[in-house]
């Protein structure tokens, strides 16, 4: 059985779980084997995970999973894990694995590899692809142990839907006292819009817009093509901008598709964070600004004058799409 | 109150990155190795204010590497603590790693375990968990912002698309970000005082190596900008929908 963690959030799944349930499914062709989805907490419409590739659904349902507790996931993902006779378990990459999933690789002595960005090739062992040194490099990961831990970078495999639906089981587990330690005092969760780490559309401004009082053409851009906001890091230090809006070596690290960065010139901390985009559109005045050199598509000039004018052709463009 | 540290050496940022013996050795030859900057601005430099704020009474710091790690060790004994302890042992595998740091831990009664939120070479975000799992210790991750209140940590963490304020008893295992301290520069003190601080060698336990790094890639180069005149945004919109399919 291949076992895939799909997060929910106050009840519904974002497109990072159905990528990990679909690339469990396709591990799990590989290995003649099915797919078990782990749900925790809250959730509703579970058969739907089906439509992915879930052949089944486990559900644990005990509200005091819908806080992140990295021992007590730890606890049920495991007892699910050994249940189910699990040789491979799938997460998507994102903050919550990042605290659970090498928990899990350690209570069952398993390899991890985190940040998989191919499916394991199985021709001499499991060898399975991963960035390295910032984006630069790629490292192929042999993957040793009997049960395998496998946690994906988000956005980096299709997602399609068939019409396939999950059974669902019900299951509860029976936790220790010390699997709930950490207690949540205040959540502050950012609302409306699409997180950055899973946004397919990304704007990001630099030191090049001068101040926050001009992130209103910025954030226009951003409207016009449903994109979300980015910044570099001189503008998050000069708290110009938020700083979880912050992308690059000591900020976020970003995959993608579009990448628009304005008035940023590209330095190397910078493009640690989003050089895995898969296209990159540089606007910038200085036609030495180092990201010219780093992107798909350069446009040379000011950027007061150029965000009007492409908010304008992507609201053209969008108005034919939709007429 | 005891913390430990672990540090990692890393490539500095600017490293031009190679690889010989047909790809599958990370070329080392002119790497300038630096300390890895979440365990170094964040983690380490937290534990030291809270050092100098009489919070904590020992700040160690450990790492797993070879003698070529001590150059970096010694720099982060420049910026303060009281002692370094390597294992002398080298893996790229994380529950190789971890197990020498857990193995070294267990019976040291250390109150707080910090590492950086990932390394900036190999990126795994694994060694804080993995430690917090083999020491049966809680665990929380990409914390921003940390104090201690007698044997309670209050920690601001980054979640999936917000923030969250966590409390718990230690000890406890914590992996570190941006917000958690300001970066800071050894002074000719501190350099010196290095050099007599204690820096123990420890055999390394036995472990298994549950991964390895079979060979390493070079993403495609580039194929070339290509420039839009700026008086010509429907055509920039045309290649990204057309060409370029992201929109």
């Amino acid at each position: 059985m291949i076992v895939v963690f799909a997060e929910s959030n106050n009840g519904s799944f974002k497109k990072a779980s159905f990528e990990a349930i679909q690339y469990a499914s396709q591990v799990g062709n590989q290995l003649g084997t099915q797919v078990c989805a782990v749900v925790f907490g809250d959730a509703n419409n579970l058969e739907l995970l089906g439509n992915y590739g879930a052949n089944k659904v486990i559900h644990v349902a005990d509200a005091r999973l819908n806080n992140i507790e990295s021992k007590a996931y730890t606890t049920a993902i495991c007892e699910i894990a050994q249940s189910e006779n699990a040789s491979v378990i799938v997460f998507s990459n994102n903050n919550t694995a990042k605290a659970v999933a090498p928990r899990v690789a350690a209570r069952l002595k398993a390899g991890l590899v985190a940040g998989a960005i191919s499916l394991p090739d199985t021709s001499n062992g499991f060898v399975i692809k991963k960035g390295v040194f910032a984006g630069k490099a790629f490292a192929m990961v042999n993957i040793k142990s009997a049960i395998k831990v496998i946690s994906i970078t988000p956005n980096s495999f299709p997602v399609v839907q068939s019409e396939a639906t999950a059974s669902i089981e019900s299951k509860n587990i029976d936790f220790k006292a010390n699997d709930f330690a950490i207690k949540v005092e205040a959540v502050n969760k950012v609302t409306g819009i699409v997180p950055l780490g899973e946004a397919e559309l990304v704007v990001s401004g630099g030191r090049g817009l001068k101040g926050p009082e001009n992130w209103g053409i910025l954030e226009e851009l951003g409207t016009s093509l449903g994109a979300t906001l980015a910044c570099s890091r001189p503008v998050a230090d000069s708290h110009w901008r938020p700083h979880h809006e912050h992308v690059g070596q000591t900020g976020g690290t970003i995959r993608p598709n579009l990448y628009i960065a304005v008035g940023i010139s590209g330095a190397i901390q910078h493009l640690a964070g989003v050089n895995s985009s898969k296209t990159i559109v540089v606007i910038n005045k200085d036609p030495e600004a180092p990201f010219f050199k780093a992107g798909d598509y350069g446009v040379l000039g000011d950027a007061f004058d150029i965000l009007p004018k492409l908010t304008a052709a992507v609201k053209k463009f969008k108005a034919a799409q939709n007429a | 109150m005891k913390i430990l540290v672990c540090i990692t050496k890393a490539p500095d940022t600017t490293t031009k990155i190679g690889f010989s013996d047909n790809n599958t050795t990370f070329n080392e030859a002119g790497v300038q190795w630096i300390i890895n900057p979440f365990d170094e601005w964040y983690s380490l430099v937290r534990a030291l204010e809270l050092k100098e704020t009489n919070v904590a009474s020992a700040v160690h710091m450990i790492t797993v590497g070879k003698a070529d790690a001590e150059p970096v060790i010694r720099k982060a004994l420049a910026l303060g603590g009281d002692e370094a302890i390597r294992i002398d042992g080298e893996s790229k595998d994380s529950f190789y790693i971890a197990t020498q740091i857990a193995e070294y831990a267990k019976d040291k009664a250390y109150d707080m375990i910090l590492t950086g939120k990932e390394s900036i070479d190999y990126g795994n975000s694994s060694i804080g968990g993995m430690v917090a799992e083999m020491l049966d210790m809680p665990f929380i991750s990409h914390a921003s912002k940390l104090d201690i209140n007698g044997t309670i940590a209050t920690v601001n963490r980054e979640i999936e698309g917000g923030e969250e304020t966590n409390s718990c008893n230690l000890p406890i295992v914590i992996s570190c970000q941006k917000g958690m301290a300001e970066a800071r520069i050894p002074n000719m003190r501190g350099i010196m005082a290095a050099r007599t601080k204690p820096l123990t060698v420890v055999p390394p336990a036995t472990a298994d190596e549950l991964t390895s790094i079979v060979a390493y890639d070079m993403p495609a180069q580039k194929s070339g900008i290509k420039m839009i005149d700026a008086d010509n945004m429907d055509e920039l919109v045309r290649l990204l929908h057309e060409e370029a399919k992201v929109i």
